[in-house]
């Protein structure tokens, strides 16, 4: 689907409509004398063209619709201009794998993400966003992981557990293996249809009529060959770098040069007025396998003592093999940082806390610290809303009406006994234990958001605060307005615990 | 008698100095005699480790030990870092306490663990006014060096104990390095004249202070400020000087 993404993407007269309304649209190549559909949109798929299909052909089964010239050159440099987006936001290591993919390590980057499910789940939205429609799959290898995303079970997400390669590349299609045109449709001749097929049997008679590409691609998509990515780099950001004559490999050592490798780095943002937001460490090992690290930050900072013992907290995720011949540092997001006057007689110094919500982000993740703002809403798990932890935050809430301290993460069904419509219960059952009320205030009557979901036009939830016999204060709320069942249910939950 | 307040003060100068700790610290009061008098110098230590629990039932919930806690932590000025693993507090209730969204940075960490070592972080930084921590478990090295991080910085830390289930509050007993120990229960508010809820009243027992007294006295919950309230009727009561009991 890149090529139509890329279009749709570029010329902004194809995104006026939404795809499903546009006329159907193909993209058309020449294969010798042919013209042939190269690739076609969600609506001419519906339609059954396929890629691959004569256009004189499209063009009689369906007849208004949209030609346009395939541009492989223009498509290969969105690819690029796609991968280098993802490597600033996602992993330190992404190359290109043509004709449509691109392919990312994310050794060391999944913490900032909180886990590779999230990750994958932020880089989906974020291409769905963008307008451009990703399948994603996650293996222990490129091929693995190539063979997946194409050819995988249906769903934009395929995550292949460590150890299970093998059964997860077993079903698919010999397609799926990166091998040449003249070596598939010899192994269709002789009758292999799936990976599993040419897994079950012996190795070197293949080897002997296809060549050795058919088991390079089966050992590169089980691990059992390495198959290093050259990362894509662009040119102008700031990089340190240092090749060892003899590798090296013990923390200290590692440790001693991410100093100066830090200090030089530090000293080409000085000169170009920078500071780094986000800094990939890449060691390549000497059996040219690369070790990422990378570091987020909440602010730019070109401090060489700070990023150093933010990397340093990251040498034990770096796994050394049998030594590291080189050692990489860019600086892969930078932003203008001015420099400043440390201290003022004026004011007391504000402490600065960036550092510490560095240490922490790297620590358990970049979502995982952050403020609580609020948002415009009345009804009280869409009020709050998570922040960065350095973003200013202008007013809190409203203080007239009294909340909890803790809010159940969703409310949770209680027994009641309570007279309809506007009085508190008599008594509440949560959790199995009865709680009598004996004091309670109420109803707060908060309204469904009808201007902006439909459903919500009647909602209505009333809310108590009791107090049972102990003195524990419960905040409750009955679904519905105790007369009308248009507006709720009238079941009732409680929602937070006061203290 | 002047003479044994000089050596009164100078015991204290020469117990303070093998404890450690040669000068003076700061302090925060309540505000409210009876605990205040029963604390070393009149207040609670900033710059050292406190625990906090929820008595009976909320020690699972540990509502009103979150609202103790946020109190203490509103009185002192600057950043407040609050790590926890179950993210169930609610902002706007914190900010009822006198700690608004912009004082508090929020950590959730997956495990206990984690959460004591960013406690551990916040409390070396020296840029906060205090770190808060939800654990259930809190060994006796794990407060210590919590302790000593908090004494070379100057940030107050509050571990504030929740456990999954209730049987495990027995865990509270064991020793921690924590220089004081409050259990904050629920007690049915006072009834007014009118239906409805007037000002939360919690049962604050000062189980453990090192160099001070245990009490247990019936308060008002925090304001909007984070001051604890001393309700009328216990304050006229004389027999309310001494607490209702004390032990430890």
């Amino acid at each position: 689907m890149w090529p139509i993404d890329r279009l749709r993407r570029a010329g902004g007269t194809l995104t006026d409509k939404a795809p499903a309304e546009a006329a159907p649209l193909i993209l058309t190549g020449r294969a010798g004398s042919r013209r042939i559909v190269t690739a076609a949109c969600e609506g001419a798929l519906a339609l059954g063209l396929r890629p691959g299909m004569p256009v004189t052909k499209a063009q009689a089964m369906v007849p208004d619709l949209r030609v346009e010239p395939a541009d492989p050159e223009a498509d290969l440099a969105g690819l690029e201009r796609l991968a280098l987006w993802l490597m600033q936001r996602i992993a330190p290591v992404v190359a290109v794998d043509p004709p449509d993919g691109v392919v990312i390590d994310s050794t060391g980057a999944d913490h900032l993400h909180g886990g590779e499910a999230a990750m994958l789940e932020t880089v989906l939205g974020r291409l769905a966003l963008s307008g451009i429609t990703a399948r994603l799959a996650l293996a222990d290898t490129w091929g693995a992981a190539h063979a997946l995303a194409r050819h995988g079970p249906d769903g934009a997400l395929t995550i292949a557990q460590p150890g299970t390669l093998r059964e997860a590349l077993a079903p698919l299609p010999l397609a799926a293996l990166r091998l040449g045109p003249a070596t598939l449709a010899g192994l269709a001749d002789l009758g292999f249809a799936s990976i599993g097929d040419l897994l079950a049997v012996p190795r070197a008679p293949l080897t002997r009529r296809f060549g050795p590409e058919i088991a390079r691609r089966l050992d590169q998509a089980l691990g059992a060959r390495g198959e290093p990515i050259d990362p894509l780099r662009p040119a102008d950001l700031a990089t340190a770098r240092r090749a060892f004559a003899e590798p090296i490999g013990a923390a200290e050592t590692i440790a001693r040069y991410i100093g100066k490798l830090v200090r030089d780095l530090c000293r080409q943002l000085e000169a170009r007025g920078l500071g780094a937001r986000r800094l990939d460490l890449i060691c390549w090992r000497v059996d040219s396998h690369a070790q990422p690290v990378r570091i987020g930050l909440a602010a730019p900072q070109r401090d060489p003592a700070r990023l150093t013992r933010l990397l340093c907290d990251k040498i034990t995720t770096i796994d050394p093999g049998f030594g590291i011949e080189i050692m990489s540092l860019t600086a892969t997001i930078a932003e203008p940082l001015a420099p400043r006057q440390a201290t003022s007689l004026l004011e007391p110094a504000v402490p600065d806390v960036s550092g510490l919500i560095d240490v922490l982000a790297n620590r358990v993740g970049a979502r995982a610290v952050y403020r609580l703002a609020p948002v415009a809403s009345e009804v009280p798990e869409r009020s709050v809303t998570r922040v960065a932890p350095l973003s200013e935050i202008a007013e809190g809430w409203p203080d007239h009406w009294p909340r909890p301290a803790r809010l159940l993460p969703r409310p949770e069904r209680i027994e009641t006994m309570a007279l309809l419509p506007d009085h508190p219960p008599a008594w509440i059952a949560w959790r199995g234990i009865r709680h009598r009320v004996a004091r309670a205030d109420g109803p707060e009557r908060i309204f469904g958001e009808w201007w902006k979901r439909e459903a919500e036009a009647q909602a209505v939830r009333d809310y108590f605060r009791i107090e049972d016999e102990a003195g524990r204060r419960f905040w409750i709320f009955r679904q519905g307005d105790g007369e009308d069942r248009a507006t709720g249910s009238h079941d009732w939950f409680l929602h937070g615990v006061f203290g | 008698m002047p003479a044994s307040a000089a050596s009164l003060a100078a015991l204290r100068a020469r117990i303070a100095h093998l404890e450690g700790g040669a000068q003076a610290r700061a302090v925060l009061p309540f505000g409210i005699p009876m605990l205040d008098r029963r604390l070393p110098q009149g207040g609670l230590a900033v710059g050292c480790l406190h625990e906090v629990a929820g008595g009976g039932s909320a020690a699972v919930d540990g509502a009103a030990a979150a609202g103790f806690a946020a109190g203490i932590a509103a009185r002192l000025p600057g950043q407040v870092l609050w790590c926890v693993t179950r993210a169930d507090l609610f902002a706007p209730g914190l900010a009822l306490a006198g700690l608004p969204p912009d004082r508090v940075i929020h950590v959730e960490a997956g495990d206990e663990t984690s959460v004591l070592a960013c406690m551990e972080e916040g409390l070396r930084h020296g840029g906060l006014a205090a770190v808060v921590a939800e654990v259930g478990r809190l060994p006796m090295t794990a407060s210590r060096r919590l302790h000593l991080a908090a004494k070379a910085s100057g940030t107050t830390g509050l571990v504030l104990r929740r456990w999954r289930r209730q049987a495990d509050a027995a865990d509270f007993g064991q020793p921690t390095a924590a220089m004081t120990r409050w259990r904050i229960s629920e007690l049915p508010s006072a009834p007014l004249p009118v239906p409805g809820l007037g000002r939360a009243r919690w049962l604050v027992e000062l189980i453990r202070a090192r160099a001070g007294e245990s009490v247990d006295l019936e308060l008002e919950a925090c304001d909007g400020t984070g001051h604890l309230g001393l309700p009328a009727d216990v304050a006229d009561r004389p027999a309310a000087a001494g607490g209702r009991h004390a032990y430890g």
